[in-house]
């Protein structure tokens, strides 16, 4: 079987798909990769379907060496890379030669880029998916981040993907401080809408302790506080919670599947890929949209994904 | 009883909340709506979620008739004003209390004046009921906890409570199943495994589910002199 082998790791790279669903009734998190987007990006000018397991690069990429010839695709945060000893940038697609080593070096824009495969990546799905869960401890390879010396099966033929190196233009979208579209939580006695005008007023800088499970949010101007503890109640991804005394939380693929602290507002979800873009210190500012704004704001995403990936069809 | 709310959460998600009251009739009613999402079976929905007092529909953004989904639930929810509590069989689980187990018990003891073996005692005379699940894959927040042994959470969360911890945390308790930093109140300790993604259902227990805790017989205090 063709096996990409990882020489090294990089910070954090895991095995993701568009999550665990359907389980979240047991407590089970979706997970699955934080910029939705670009991973099905990648998907698509690797020749697969939008849904196929890929690898999420995370600030410092990986090594990983080709075992037996396959076609690749990156997409998301923008990177130099090496493939096969040839240095390019990413976005792009490429054929790699059995052997040949691709290695990711400096980063420019963004935070995860995504890796896919042609035939996607084949570990054994767990409960439905092969998005890695490393809090859970589920799916990918043993619920955890990518080790030097591990070994990704690789699905499919060997046929598909392009056969010589496309680059595709960088990313307009990948802004250093994205205004995110929010629309108002539901209307609560903990949270109203001076708390959600207040949110959209400030500007925020993402802490140190921001991961995938959700983004810790330094305001520059103090916000209004909101009750307590509250009755825990499901959540969703993009929620933006405001626990008492505290920063505001902005809860991304890893979150909790319920919560006990007020909701003011909720990313919508089509610019839940630029959220999934951010690291920590970068920084971000809240809109408010409607409802009828936020369903046509994921339309427009959806046919921009159409049009970037027929250019190398 | 006044009728539960039906708002939106984010622009793929629907939340029906109900009387904010941790009991069982709400409870009740909660599962009763989840369970009767579920059997819908309307394409679009991936994922329905009952918590303590609320419920998730959470739709694929594919599904195109999110106001299709509203109106049902509108319409259902106006109907259906109550719900029959099917009581399943009571679930037993073995805990050992105190010691390395339960490295809270005699804080929690203190907190509320009584002696270690008195609030064991009051914590394994209810039967609990498995109200949600949440946190982690299969953590059940069980209820409610006796009154007089009600105590907060932790001021300053663990970093690691060890799999199969059972924690107490105001009227609720719960048991952790796997390793995991945590802020409940840890008071003993089950061999039970609580969920494997290899079994079916992963999950040992599941919401609206009955549970009695079985404490394991301690050491008795001539064995241990």
């Amino acid at each position: 079987m063709r096996t990409l082998v990882v020489e090294r790791p990089g910070l954090l790279t895991t095995v993701q798909d568009e999550g665990r669903w359907g389980l979240q009734h047991l407590g089970v998190p979706v997970s699955g990769w934080m910029d939705d987007w670009s991973a099905r990006l990648a998907n698509r000018l690797a020749g697969n379907a939008d849904g196929e397991a890929l690898l999420e690069v995370t600030w410092l990429g990986p090594a990983l060496r080709a075992e037996g010839a396959m076609s690749i695709a990156i997409a998301g945060a923008v990177f130099d890379v090496s493939v096969g000893g040839y240095r390019t940038r990413t976005p792009l697609a490429c054929p790699v030669g059995d052997g040949a080593t691709i290695e990711f070096g400096e980063r420019h824009r963004g935070t995860r880029a995504y890796l896919a495969v042609t035939g996607g990546i084949a570990v054994v799905p767990v409960l439905g998916s092969r998005a890695t869960d490393i809090r859970s401890g589920l799916g990918g390879l043993d619920g955890r981040r990518l080790q030097r010396g591990d070994r990704l099966p690789v699905g499919g033929s060997a046929y598909g993907g392009v056969d010589s190196l496309r680059n595709l233009p960088s990313p307009s979208w990948l802004s250093e401080e994205p205004r995110l579209r929010v629309l108002r939580a539901s209307d609560d006695s903990s949270c109203n809408e001076q708390h959600f005008l207040r949110l959209c007023h400030a500007q925020y800088r993402l802490a140190a302790a921001s991961d995938r499970t959700g983004y810790r949010l330094m305001a520059d101007r103090p916000l209004p506080q909101a009750e307590g503890s509250l009755i825990s109640q499901p959540v969703v991804t993009g929620a933006i919670q405001l626990p008492p005394g505290g920063s505001p939380l902005l809860l991304m693929a890893d979150r909790q599947t319920t919560g006990g602290y007020a909701v003011v507002a909720v990313v919508a979800a089509a610019d839940l890929p630029l959220a999934g873009q951010l690291g920590p210190g970068d920084s971000c500012r809240f809109v408010p949209c409607t409802w009828d704004q936020a369903r046509e704001a994921a339309a427009d995403r959806a046919r921009a994904l159409d049009a970037i990936a027929a250019r190398i069809g | 009883m006044s009728s539960p709310r039906l708002s939106r959460l984010g622009d793929y998600a629907w939340l029906v909340t109900f009387e904010p009251r941790v009991d069982a009739e709400t409870s009740a009613r909660v599962l009763d709506l989840a369970a009767w999402v579920v059997a819908q079976r309307w394409a679009g929905v991936r994922d329905v979620v009952p918590a303590l007092t609320s419920v998730a529909v959470h739709l694929s953004p594919e599904c195109a008739e999110a106001g299709e989904v509203q109106r049902r639930l509108a319409e259902h929810l106006a109907q259906h004003t109550a719900a029959r509590d099917a009581e399943g069989p009571v679930i037993e689980i073995a805990v050992s209390y105190g010691g390395p187990d339960g490295p809270d018990l005699a804080a929690v003891a203190d907190a509320v004046q009584l002696e270690p073996d008195e609030v064991v005692r009051r914590h394994c005379a209810v039967t609990y009921r498995v109200f949600m699940l949440g946190f982690l894959p299969g953590f059940p927040y069980l209820g409610p906890v006796d009154p007089s042994i009600q105590v907060p959470r932790l001021a300053v969360p663990r970093a690691r409570v060890p799999a199969g911890s059972v924690g107490v945390a105001g009227q609720q308790t719960g048991i952790y199943p796997r390793e995991s930093p945590g802020g409940w109140q840890i008071i003993g300790r089950t061999s039970e495994v609580l969920f494997d993604a290899a079994r079916t259902p992963p999950a040992r227990l599941m919401p609206g589910d009955r549970v009695r805790l079985v404490p394991l017989a301690a050491p008795s205090p001539h064995e241990a002199a």
